[in-house]
């Protein structure tokens, strides 16, 4: 019924061989991943209301210490302290994010077609959520300088400039490891509900258990600095650990949270099957 | 070229897990569409994502270009890839999804365009989330994506689905002019009809394993007669006094007579006809039938030809 009209390829052999010894293009550059992965970070709704959010949450934070702040003089430590908190929380969701809609949005079939060698899209992931991370926390305090400024004006006296840079630094490292946990989490579940709720489960009851345990317990309140990244980490936000035994705590605590999972949920990336 | 060598995947550890893809062997050669054919669960699939380096093998090889899938410098321009449709982030617009795919595979701005055109999505659509599109619009969109990189391959896993009568004659001119250029196209389906019209070349797949395979002209042909007559049964047994095998095939019987012959018995039996042909396809068609039928029953002995045909 058909047959007649499917035979000019294979009747006439050569007709067409436009794509026969085409030389094989040059291979996909690490930057050219990283710039991709950054711009799907934005270019969808959910995604470019994140990165809103970054802003917005950083206005909101200000506004409340300008509203309800302290009477006694405007200190830029309070607005930089308040708008880390809901930094604390948007950025490693949005590190989140990056890894598990791969899975969760499916795209991964797309992407994994593109670039089959799956640990450059997850390394160059991983470049992306640091940069974010760190730029956000810049807008986060340039928002809440624009805060101390507006607080010192509005009531007539001079801010307070109490941040050291070694302690905006110490800030920024200790969310951008928050941002690392995420990652980390979202590598291990690839799954977006399930790694969003960890995270939180992670970064919020653990920590208030661990609080708990270590108020009731001496043995674990010795052994706590150790293993216990939410502290070791949190502990970044008022400053670089300043012996030795703490850096090497800060060292130890991200290994068994950080370094080993993250390890072991890559290896696991390259075996999964994308589906 | 494309090129499968006892691919096999088998779930579960131990030796009684799945094997989902069987020792799967077969080529797909340029300037031919290929057509998978079989039905749903068989292992088409699961035979794609190997090739396409997503899913790892328990054994076997497969290659695009004579490379392995992960071995090319930069797939996109050589393999254009359509899997699922609908594995799209729904809030990202078409458009999008094509820029990001152009730009990882370094390709001109202006290319993204042609595309959208060459699809038949217009401006408007393409401005769209994804959120919105209907799956004929996710076909066109994948696509578009498989195409845009140019490549001297595609693999496509159920690409008619969800098009319309007027989307799929579209397709498949637009595939058969790809293959008329030189290109290499593998296409899945659990349709054989729409394998039939679109394929040069037809592998068959069952159970996970391949169980038949060639040009199309040699797997339709079939040197035996289908007949029709107001009264199968009668015919039947007609047929079967003078000494020749029938098979209830449709709403008809294969007979290993020839035309003249089946003729005559059928006149000499007072029985009136209503076809009478060559059985061109009925092999294919009763084997794919009993091949379905097995899946669905999920049986593991063959079904007998009278509940194939049934």
């Amino acid at each position: 019924m058909t047959t007649s009209t499917i035979s000019p390829a294979s009747a006439r052999p050569g007709v067409g061989d436009v794509y026969s010894d085409r030389p094989a293009p040059s291979t996909i550059g690490f930057d050219r991943v990283v710039g991709v992965e950054l711009r799907k970070m934005f270019d969808t709704r959910s995604g470019w209301w994140l990165m809103a959010a970054v802003v917005i949450l950083s206005v909101l934070a200000s506004g409340a210490v300008m509203l309800w702040g302290s009477d006694a003089g405007v200190h830029y430590s309070d607005f930089g302290q308040a708008v880390g908190i809901p930094m604390a929380v948007i950025l490693p969701v949005i590190a989140i994010l990056s890894v598990t809609s791969e899975w969760s949005q499916r795209t991964g079939l797309a992407t994994f077609t593109l670039v089959p060698h799956r640990g450059r899209v997850i390394a160059a992931k991983l470049v992306d959520v640091v940069a974010v991370g760190v730029l956000g926390m810049l807008v986060a305090f340039a928002i809440g300088a624009l805060g101390t400024v507006l607080a010192g004006a509005a009531h007539g006296v001079t801010p307070t400039w109490d941040v050291g840079l070694d302690q905006f630094a110490s800030i920024i490292v200790g969310n951008v490891l928050g941002v690392l946990v995420g990652f980390t989490i979202g590598v291990l579940l690839r799954n977006s509900a399930g790694a969003l709720v960890t995270y939180l489960v992670y970064a919020y009851v653990l920590a208030g258990v661990t609080f708990a345990l270590a108020a009731a317990q001496t043995w674990f309140a010795d052994l706590e600095p150790w293993i216990d990244f939410n502290l070791t980490q949190g502990n970044l936000f008022t400053g670089f650990p300043d012996t030795g035994e703490a850096w090497a705590q800060l060292g130890v605590s991200g290994l068994i949270w950080l370094v080993l999972p993250l390890a072991f949920g890559l290896v696991r990336v390259g075996r999964a099957e994308v589906k | 070229m494309i090129e499968l060598t006892e691919l096999t995947k088998r779930y579960g550890r131990d030796s009684r897990g799945h094997l989902a893809v069987d020792h799967v062997s077969f080529t797909a050669r340029p300037g031919r569409v290929t057509g998978f054919l079989g039905p749903n669960g068989a292992g088409k699939s699961t035979s794609l994502r190997i090739l396409t380096g997503l899913t790892p093998p328990t054994s076997g090889t497969a290659t695009i270009l004579g490379r392995r899938y992960r071995d090319l410098p930069n797939p996109g321009r050589e393999v254009g890839v359509l899997l699922d449709a609908s594995a799209q982030h729904v809030g990202r617009t078409g458009r999008e999804i094509l820029r990001v795919a152009a730009q990882t595979m370094r390709l001109p701005g202006g290319r993204v365009q042609e595309m959208l055109d060459l699809v038949g999505l217009t401006e408007a659509e393409s401005a769209r989330r994804v959120r919105d599109y209907s799956l004929g619009m996710r076909q066109r969109l994948g696509l578009a994506a498989a195409l845009l990189g140019d490549p001297a391959v595609l693999v496509l896993d159920e690409p008619a689905n969800g098009l319309d009568p007027a989307g799929i004659r579209w397709m498949r001119d637009l595939l058969r002019d790809y293959a008329r250029r030189g290109g290499t196209v593998l296409l899945s389906s659990h349709l054989l009809h729409e394998i039939e019209v679109v394929a040069d070349d037809i592998v068959v797949i069952g159970q996970g394993r391949i169980v038949a395979g060639g040009t199309k002209e040699e797997l339709l042909a079939d040197e035996r007669t289908f007949v029709r007559a107001t009264d199968s049964v009668a015919l039947a047994a007609a047929l079967l006094a003078d000494g020749h095998s029938t098979e209830p095939v449709a709403d008809g019987l294969c007979t290993d007579a020839d035309l003249a012959t089946t003729g005559q018995v059928a006149h000499r039996a007072r029985l009136p006809l209503v076809e009478l042909r060559r059985a061109d396809g009925a092999g294919l068609e009763e084997m794919f039938l009993r091949l379905t039928a097995d899946t669905q029953r999920e049986t593991t002995h063959p079904t007998s030809g009278e509940g194939a045909a049934a």
